[in-house]
């Protein structure tokens, strides 16, 4: 399938043409609100909140977050705030009148947020596009970087977000995770029907203290059907093959290391890199 | 944009996120709208301790709004006294098991200035760079050149 990030920057892709049929297409309202409702339940507010939707396009996740409990929303009626860079999807969003507040912005400029404005933050199919830089004066990693940093700040404290994002490949998955996890987040991928061309992928990020349990693996905890997979370097864990410092091992190769440079190196025997008794 | 959302936004260019003065935007030109909505209690005591009450008063009275108490109302302020709601229920004579949490005039007032009010056309001025952000029919333009970023 075409990536439209490949064809033209967002902006100009999502023209009033591409808009309105991205809006009034019932299969892709169908799956943005599966979404949406799935990047709820992540973030499993309990009470009505602030929320920032990132790239909220024409409102499709933004609808949701306004419903009440009754209607199918966690702890709403939420408030919301949201951001997106094509103004023709924003048209259509005044058009539907949806009750957040819209703005023009481009994410990979930064959050224009004062500290610890937002409960939760989410985005639904949109930071993809930030792996895209136009010019040649901007680079992805800067824009990721600048993205995560202002929504890192203008979260509260203990606060979550939930980015739902189609990474072109691994390397993208890696680039998007590390940028958050530099930025300061606790970072975690969720996929759903992982290895299926309907693999959805959510960056679930916690800011730290407050009452959150600690990061992805605590949002899960209690979930059905959830495999965790820990790619965490452990505190101790040494790399393959390094040896301790003063070690027979590291003396061993060190010693093979100056026979290949041609140095005069003593034969090897049961007593090296042994300790002399204290009695010689 | 309700007068909520610009209690909580910052210029957005890079130099002026060190400065006090980037926050809040001054509203120039603004031609206001009222939308109304159903008040939301357990939201507005939510958002009632991250509110900077000092700067809603300021751009209260730069827009015009009929000036706003000294000191921000606590949470307590936005409920009626129990006793007083379980007053009016007695004397409406409403068999209701739960005591509803009535919003008192502080919360009516709140909820009417922060997400009833909104700017619908105009411009938001940043104090520390002077930089204009232009809003139309109630959205933003955050959008800046390249060399701003």
């Amino acid at each position: 399938m075409s990536r439209p990030e490949d064809i033209l920057p967002p902006d100009l892709f999502y023209n009033d043409l591409e808009s309105r049929k991205y809006t009034t297409s019932s299969r892709i309202q169908k799956i943005q609100s599966s979404m949406t409702h799935r990047a709820l339940s992540l973030l499993s507010l309990t009470s009505p909140s602030l929320i920032l939707d990132i790239g909220c396009g024409s409102g499709l996740s933004g609808e949701i977050l306004s419903q009440t409990p009754d209607q199918g929303t966690p702890g709403g009626p939420h408030i919301w705030m949201g951001f997106d860079i094509s103004s023709s999807m924003l048209g259509v969003a005044l058009e539907k009148e949806v009750e957040g507040d819209l703005f023009l912005a481009d994410a990979g400029q930064g959050v224009p947020f004062r500290a610890g404005t937002f409960d939760a933050a989410i985005s639904i199919s949109a930071i993809q596009w930030l792996c895209n830089a136009e010019t040649s004066e901007e680079s992805p990693v800067g824009r990721l970087s600048r993205f995560f940093g202002g929504l890192y700040a203008s979260l509260r404290r203990g606060g979550r977000a939930v980015c739902q994002f189609y990474p072109k490949n691994d390397e993208q998955k890696k680039m998007v995770s590390q940028a958050a996890v530099k930025a300061g987040f606790g970072a975690g991928l969720l996929e759903d029907d992982p290895g299926t061309k309907n693999a959805k992928t959510y960056l679930v990020l916690t800011v730290g203290g407050g009452e959150v349990d600690g990061d992805i693996t605590g949002v899960v905890r209690g979930m059905d059907g959830v495999d965790v997979m820990d790619g965490r370097r452990k505190g101790q864990q040494r790399k393959r093959g390094e040896e301790v410092k003063g070690s027979r091992g590291w003396i061993l190769k060190k010693k093979e290391q100056m026979e290949k440079k041609g140095r005069v190196v003593k034969a090897t025997s049961k007593y090296t890199g042994r300790k002399r008794r204290i009695q010689f | 944009m309700k007068l909520l959302t610009l209690n909580f936004l910052t210029c957005a260019i890079k130099t002026c996120k060190t400065s006090p003065a980037s926050f809040p935007l001054h509203p120039r030109d603004a031609e206001l709208e009222i939308i109304e909505s159903e008040i939301n209690l357990p939201f507005l005591r939510n958002i009632l301790p991250r509110l900077m009450w000092e700067e809603i008063r300021v751009i209260a009275s730069e827009l015009g709004l009929p000036s706003l108490p000294t000191t921000p109302p606590t949470r307590e302020d936005l409920v009626e006294g129990a006793s007083q709601a379980q007053a009016t229920e007695q004397a409406e004579g409403e068999a209701v098991a739960e005591v509803e949490e009535v919003p008192s005039q502080t919360a009516k007032d709140l909820h009417r200035i922060l997400l009833e009010t909104g700017i619908k056309e105009g411009k938001l001025v940043c104090g520390n760079c002077a930089h204009e952000y232009k809003v139309m029919e109630g959205v933003a333009n955050f959008l800046l050149p390249g060399h701003l970023v």
